[in-house]
């Protein structure tokens, strides 16, 4: 990537510290973490080639994670983030050690994420641990040692920061030799099993690594809006989202889900301007990656890289 | 106690009728186009909604509606799949399954746009009606819609069987190649074939409707249902979508009974998951 583009990514992340609307400052707040959401997809479905349909499992065992220490534990917020890290990676080394193990791939993959969101909501619902429907409410408290920010500029730097890191894994693994095993077995299993490579092992780290990170934004979420319940944590509407942000990008590359999220972003903002009716927007998305996946299956940053090449 | 139980055993069979005839839509065009329709449960939503509408604004009753919802709904799916999900989707695994999720994001979004979210039912004397059968209380419109789906799928398998539309498409299911070879155009079959299945979609949502809500979210409610019965009576078989959906309509309604009304739903999903995970052949799929 040139310099004059990095400069240019700067700027543009480094802009919002600069305005002193609050709700542009949120508008930059939620790109960032569309983008960061997105790129966690794409470390699993992107290099990987394993289509989640329910990584929001991920983001809502974080943003559980964050609000049963506090409530219940009394624990520092800011202890949730390790807590989630490893939480995540853990459930989705489990899911991915069950799926990968029978053999799953493809679009049955998918299916049994959807099914695996599914029970974890249903058991968020009804559980007495998670409070079930009534969702958990975090006391207010705000301030930078409860990790509660009044500013939403401090919000979207933790964003950022996570953004940050989400990307610098995305770059190792177009680097790295476990980034090369992952791609190698998305384009295709036979061969790549034939040169040595584990698929079991090498599919469930990817979504460990995916899902740990996830997490991590299921916290930012939890703290952000204090309160966390069965569907905003489990719904498959946020599964969805990730998707499309990297999908609509260019899944499998590493700036791609930044690009997405800023392209989606986009359309919801203007759109809503415009027909402001809940369900026009993601209407909007759903044409976007009909269109994507008919005119450049490689995504928006495809367009830049056949340019490029 | 007994009755309970018997109640709930006749309940779940009675929607599961309904539950097979959605799941033999699935299940045909998996085994014909393999392709997984994840649009399935959002195109239910299309025909629960042109029900309503037609009940609600033009005063037809939703079996009165039947035929013409269900072509309606075969028109859809067979200009879906000639317009969107062919073109889209190159024969590609992954571009077909993002492309019928495409689908249902429009679809689900565009309805959600157009009507609101609201759930809205139609009040006809059926709704409430009740068959007494010794201790217990049928209701009217659930024994209606067993039968009628049990009796749709029996014509479509005679269709499927006897009719040469349906040997062809049978012949392209198991050899498009071969298939070319004899004069049939695959591309033509699986557009029909897509057709087909979307409308016994719309046979269902007639079906379904005087006695079951309808929503622009009410898609996501049978997605996971369909795909259920359907890899649990092995994916693109007939028979197993009939049995899989009777099983998956006692599971859900003995569900509720044991764990529950907020827990009982994770029975569909846990049978889904143990199927996938231990038998992914389903009960009378073939080995893959």
């Amino acid at each position: 990537m040139k310099p004059v583009l990095i400069a240019a990514a700067v700027l543009l992340a480094l802009g919002p510290f600069a305005l002193t609307s609050q709700s542009l400052v949120n508008i930059a707040m939620l790109t960032v973490v569309s983008a960061f959401l997105g790129q966690c997809w794409n470390i699993a479905g992107g290099f990987g080639g394993l289509t989640s349909f329910g990584h929001t499992i991920f983001f809502g065992t974080g943003a559980y994670a964050a609000a049963i220490m506090q409530t219940r534990w009394g624990l520092n917020p800011w202890l949730a983030l390790p807590a989630a890290l490893v939480l995540g990676a853990v459930v989705g080394a489990a899911i991915g050690a069950a799926s990968f193990r029978a053999g799953l791939r493809g679009s049955y993959f998918a299916l049994v994420t959807l099914a695996f969101a599914e029970v974890f909501r249903v058991l968020s619902n009804s559980l007495d641990f998670t409070r079930g429907g009534l969702g958990i409410n975090i006391p207010l408290g705000m301030g930078a040692a409860n990790f509660q920010f009044a500013d939403r500029r401090a919000t979207y730097a933790v964003a950022l920061v996570l953004l940050v890191l989400a990307t610098s894994a995305a770059a190792w693994l177009k680097r790295a030799r476990f980034g090369a095993q992952l791609v190698a077995l998305r384009e295709n299993e036979d061969a790549a099993a034939a040169l040595g490579i584990d698929l079991v092992r090498t599919k469930t780290a990817a979504l460990a690594l995916s899902g740990g990170l996830t997490a991590l934004g299921g916290v930012l979420y939890a703290q952000t809006y204090l309160y966390v319940d069965p569907s905003i944590s489990f719904g498959v509407e946020r599964s969805v989202e990730m998707l499309l942000v990297a999908m609509i990008g260019g899944a499998g590359s590493v700036w791609g889900p930044i690009l997405g999220a800023i392209v989606l972003h986009i359309i919801a903002d203007v759109s809503r301007a415009w027909i402001a009716t809940p369900g026009f927007a993601p209407m909007l998305y759903g044409v976007v990656l009909l269109v994507i996946i008919g005119v450049l299956p490689r995504g928006i940053i495809g367009v830049w890289e056949r340019w490029r090449a | 106690m007994v009755e309970i139980y018997a109640a709930a055993l006749i309940n779940g069979l009675l929607i599961g009728g309904v539950y097979a005839l959605v799941a033999l839509g699935l299940t045909l065009i998996y085994g014909v186009l393999h392709i997984v329709n994840f649009a399935h449960g959002s195109l239910l939503m299309v025909g629960m909604f042109a029900a309503w509408l037609m009940a609600e604004k033009l005063g037809v009753h939703p079996y009165a509606a039947l035929p013409v919802v269900a072509l309606g709904m075969f028109a859809l799916g067979w200009l879906l799949y000639r317009l969107v999900i062919g073109r889209v989707s190159r024969g590609e695994d992954r571009a077909i399954l993002l492309a019928t999720l495409g689908v249902a994001v429009v679809l689900d979004n565009l309805f959600l746009t157009l009507f609101g979210g609201d759930t809205r039912q139609i009040e006809s004397d059926l709704t409430f009606a009740v068959i007494e059968l010794g201790p217990l209380l049928l209701s009217v419109p659930k024994v209606i819609a067993f039968a009628v789906s049990l009796l749709l799928a029996g014509a479509l398998w005679g269709f499927m069987a006897l009719t040469d539309t349906g040997r062809a498409i049978r012949a392209v299911a198991k050899e498009p190649e071969g298939a070319r070879l004899m004069g049939i155009r695959p591309e033509r079959i699986f557009a029909l074939a897509y057709g087909i299945g979307i409308g016994c979609l719309g046979a269902a949502a007639c079906l379904l409707l005087p006695s079951f809500f309808v929503s622009p979210h009410v898609g996501s409610v049978f997605v996971l249902v369909a795909f259920t019965i359907v890899v649990l009576g092995g994916m693109g078989s007939f028979p197993g979508a009939v049995v899989g959906g009777l099983l998956i309509g006692v599971t859900e309604s003995m569900g509720g009974l044991w764990l529950g009304e907020s827990l009982g739903p994770i029975g569909i999903s846990l049978v889904f998951i143990a199927v996938l995970l231990f038998r992914p052949t389903g009960l009378f799929g073939a080995a893959r």
